[in-house]
Parts: structure tokens; C-alpha cells; sequence
């Protein structure tokens, strides 16, 4: 009756501190896929972002049923429309193999991520000052060399902590892949649990997913503190910039938790 | 007539249903330092603008260094140019804002090397020498790696003023260049404005600065309610003014 020990000690050592090469396997698929996934989405809703401060009505109505549309629906229903609608290769890579349920999520999660960045996107970009657009036209830019010069920079202080926090998300929403059959975390814990009928499982990648996502802040909160430097005018040393690099945790201290 | 730099011809633009400018023509010559004033709503600055196509205006006409601006001669009809033009063309052309526009995430240096750089494609450390002059020029030689966050808002529009110079422009437009300055700092601004006009700088400059106009222009222009009403010489413009409305402006601000 393992169902009245609410926590199964073995299992949760095991797994959290002897992973074995299966479990590893299944966790580099979760972060391969969230990296992926959000990178993609990123540029994805850059371009929808773009599109919609566009002068060409078109894009703009584009961009609008995009955002409409991914925004609208369930991220699951995308998933399996997109993994059963199409057929997608497997790709290999050396000992390295995506399988198609991969790519297909990826592909799924990308274009719902990109429906959401691109509203942080598009506030980054409204929250540059008008003027800095006609100085950067006044010395010669043309629009596109502005925006990659001189606004997108500027709105990257703004973009960056709801983007830490999108990517924080993604890597918990890839648990939904499973669904495709993709043997990422949440897979492994399902599988191992029908087999055993230990929750524990869960619980083991529950600790592991916290662990992907305190990583990731304190990456974040050094990515805002870099950013913000220029803002506030420092003009930090050589030292202080390799201090801060290799420091994560003052950065983090300082940055008042990201 | 080469020595023309700037040709404006009966200039037209509207915002919605609100007329701004009635038909504004201006000719400047190389050299020349043209002020001008008005009251507030007269459409100086939506002058100024429509030289550097920032504004695009209704009708009319604007030449700068024998260039049109914003729009390409199609039959006896002028079209909009293309993008990349009309970038080309505002090479030509530095402005100077009121609210100074400097890039905050870039240092003082960074700021003027900038459109050298990346727009005329010079190399960069050729870029530096020139930069660094210009802020020398400007009287901030221990400024270059400073960020605009940490400057006073004189010396960020002095900065200002050695970007637009960087570009090397035929004509240099001044978009009331003081007026969000604290009054301590005013005077370093107009002293640089005053060092450019002397080198022989062709500059357009809208001021409330009475003292700069008489001192400095070699032409005052008075508008009002989108017209050009009277232009002079500061002498005879400030001594002898012939409309009555120019009168009644000097009187009030004098």
C-alpha cells in the first residue's frame, strides 16, 4: 500500500539524485524543446511585432488574425492539430535524433509563443520614445536600419522580463508534448508511474523543473542587469564587468530578484 | 545661382482640418544663419520639419543642395520618393531637437560616430578621430565614453549639435534648441550655435532667443498663422519692423 507514504524517499532520491541515462535523455528533450521553441517564437513574434507597426495595411491585418487566432485557442488543440494535420521528419544529428512528435511540438509551441511575444514585443517597441526614431531619421537611418540600431536596443529593456518569464513558462508547457508522444520529463514520470504506481515520479520532476527554472532566473536577472547599465549611465570597469559576469547571485541580489 | 542651399517654395501642409502652413518660402544662400521666430503655433517648426521630410508636406516645393526633398518630379506632378532616398537626402540635412533625442543606450562618442558608421559607411576608426574632434569642437573632450544619462541637458544637446555635424550636412536645422534647457545651461548651447554660424555654417534656426537672432542671424524671419510675414536683416528687423503683427511680437517679448 505505497499510497499512504505520501512521500516515497527511494524514488525521489534516486531520480533527483542518481538521474540515470534514460531520465537524462528525457530531461535534455524538455530543454532542447523549450530553448528551441522560444527562440523561434521570439523571432516569430518579432516579425509579427514588425508587421504590425507596419506601413502595409495587409501585414498588419496579418498580424492581427495570427495574434487572433494562437492566442485564442487551446496551446493542446494547436498541438495535435499541427502533429496530425502534417507529417514532419525525423531529424538526426549525430547520437543526436529529433523525432517527428518533437518537431511537431516545437513547430506548435513556436507559433502559439510567437502570437504572445509579439504583444511584449510591440509594447518594447511603444515604449521607446517617438523621438528617438526621427533623430535616428534626421542623421540618415532608413527605418529598418533604425529599428535594428536604435529602437529594437532601447526596447529590449522592456521586452526582457516578460520574455524571462514566457521562456519560464514554456519550459513547464512542454509537458504537453507528451501528449504526441514525445518522451520528454513529464513522459518519463507517466510511464514510470503506470508501471510502479509511484506518484513520486512527479514529484522527482516537479524538483527537476524547479531546478530548470531557478537556473533561468538567475540567468534572466543578469541579462536585465546587463541591460540596464547603460540606462542608468555606469560606466563599470573592466573588473566590475567580469565580476558581474561570473557572479550571478549579486546580480541577482542587486537586481532586487529579476 | 550655386550658391543656394535651401529653396523652399510656397510649402503648404495641413494636420487634419488645422491649416499650419498657408504657402511658406524661404531661399537661403551658403553661409547664411537664418532665425526664425513667431508665436507659438505659427508653424516654424512644422517648417523646419518639412525640410527634413520628418514632416511631409501637402504642396509645394524644397530644395537642399539641388536635391528635392521627400518627393521625385513625375511629369508636372511631385510622388512621394522612395525610402531610401529620402534617408539619402537627410544626410544632408542636421537637425537639432528641442528635446535633444540623443540614443541613451550609446556614450557621447558612440552617439556622433553612430550614422558615420553605419549610414556613410566610414570606417570606424576614422569615424573616432572625426567624433572626437567634433566633441572637442563642442567643448566636451572629457565626455567622449560618458552616457547621455549622466549629462546636464546642456551639454547632451551640445552632443546633439556634433552628431548632427558628424554627417558633414549642407544645412543645419535648429528646432527651438533651448527651450527645454535650464537657463544656466542656455548660454553654452548658443555659444556653440554662435561658433558654428561664424565658421560659416548654413543654419536655420527657430528660437525665442531675441538676443541670439540680433547677435547671430544674418536674416531674421518673422511667421504667423503659417506665413512668412517679414524678413530683415536684425537691424532693420529689430529697430524699424514694418508689420504691425511683427510690432506687436517684439513688444510683447522684448
Amino acid at each position: 500500500m505505497h499510497g499512504l507514504v505520501a512521500v516515497d524517499l527511494h524514488v525521489i532520491w534516486q531520480q533527483v539524485f542518481h538521474p540515470d541515462s534514460v531520465f537524462f535523455r528525457t530531461l535534455w528533450a524538455t530543454v532542447y524543446i523549450s530553448i528551441i521553441a522560444q527562440t523561434a517564437g521570439v523571432l516569430l513574434g518579432l516579425l509579427a511585432a514588425l508587421a504590425r507597426v507596419s506601413r502595409f495595411a495587409p501585414l498588419r491585418w496579418i498580424s492581427g488574425v495570427y495574434v487572433w487566432v494562437f492566442r485564442g485557442t487551446p496551446v493542446l488543440v494547436q498541438i495535435f492539430y499541427v502533429y496530425f494535420a502534417f507529417s514532419w521528419p525525423t531529424l538526426h544529428f549525430g547520437f543526436w535524433t529529433v523525432p517527428d512528435a518533437a518537431i511537431a511540438g516545437i513547430v506548435a509551441l513556436s507559433i502559439n509563443e510567437g502570437a504572445y511575444m509579439r504583444e511584449i514585443i510591440r509594447a518594447g517597441i511603444d515604449s521607446v520614445d517617438k523621438g528617438q526614431m526621427e533623430a535616428a531619421k534626421s542623421v540618415g537611418m532608413t527605418y529598418g536600419l533604425a529599428m535594428r540600431r536604435i529602437i529594437l536596443p532601447q526596447a529590449a529593456r522592456v521586452i526582457v522580463p516578460p520574455l524571462g518569464n514566457e521562456f519560464n513558462n514554456m519550459m513547464k508547457t512542454t509537458s504537453l508534448v507528451y501528449t504526441i508522444g514525445v518522451f520528454e520529463m513529464f513522459a518519463f514520470a507517466e510511464q514510470n508511474y503506470s508501471q510502479f504506481f509511484i506518484a513520486d515520479y512527479f514529484l522527482a520532476i516537479a524538483v527537476w523543473y524547479l531546478l530548470l527554472t531557478t537556473i533561468w532566473t538567475f540567468i534572466q536577472a543578469y541579462i536585465e542587469r546587463r541591460l540596464s547599465e547603460s540606462e542608468r549611465g555606469e560606466e563599470l570597469s573592466f573588473r566590475e564587468r567580469v565580476q558581474a559576469a561570473w557572479n550571478p547571485m549579486t546580480s541577482w541580489a542587486r537586481g532586487g530578484g529579476g | 545661382m550655386s550658391g543656394v542651399v535651401m529653396h523652399a517654395e510656397d510649402v503648404h501642409k495641413s494636420f487634419g482640418k488645422l491649416h499650419v502652413l498657408k504657402g511658406v518660402s524661404l531661399e537661403m544662400t551658403k553661409g547664411e544663419t537664418v532665425c526664425i521666430i513667431g508665436p507659438s503655433g505659427s508653424g516654424k517648426t512644422t517648417f523646419i520639419r518639412c525640410i527634413n521630410h520628418l514632416e511631409k508636406m501637402d504642396s509645394g516645393r524644397i530644395e537642399v543642395n539641388g536635391h528635392l526633398i521627400g518627393y521625385r518630379q513625375r511629369g508636372d506632378k511631385l510622388v512621394e520618393d522612395r525610402e531610401k532616398n529620402i534617408a539619402r537626402q537627410r544626410t544632408e540635412i542636421g537637425m537639432v531637437f528641442q528635446r535633444f533625442n540623443l540614443f541613451p543606450h550609446k556614450t557621447a562618442l558612440e552617439n556622433v560616430i553612430e550614422a558615420p558608421v553605419h549610414v556613410l559607411g566610414t570606417p570606424k576608426e576614422q569615424a573616432v578621430g572625426l567624433g572626437k574632434a567634433l566633441l572637442e569642437r563642442v567643448g566636451l573632450a572629457d565626455k567622449f565614453d560618458t552616457y547621455p544619462g549622466k549629462l546636464s541637458g546642456g551639454q547632451q544637446q551640445r552632443v546633439a549639435i556634433a552628431r548632427a555635424l558628424a554627417m558633414g550636412p549642407a544645412l543645419m536645422l535648429f528646432d527651438e534648441a533651448t527651450s527645454a534647457l535650464d537657463p544656466e545651461v542656455i548660454g553654452e548651447v548658443l555659444s556653440v550655435m554662435e561658433e558654428l554660424a561664424r565658421a560659416g555654417t548654413t543654419m536655420i534656426v527657430v528660437t525665442h532667443e531675441m538676443g541670439f537672432a540680433r547677435k547671430v542671424a544674418s536674416r531674421v524671419v518673422m511667421m504667423d498663422d503659417g506665413r512668412i510675414i517679414e524678413e530683415g536683416p536684425p537691424e532693420h528687423f529689430f529697430e524699424e519692423p514694418e508689420h504691425e503683427r511683427t510690432k506687436q511680437f517684439l513688444s510683447k517679448i522684448l
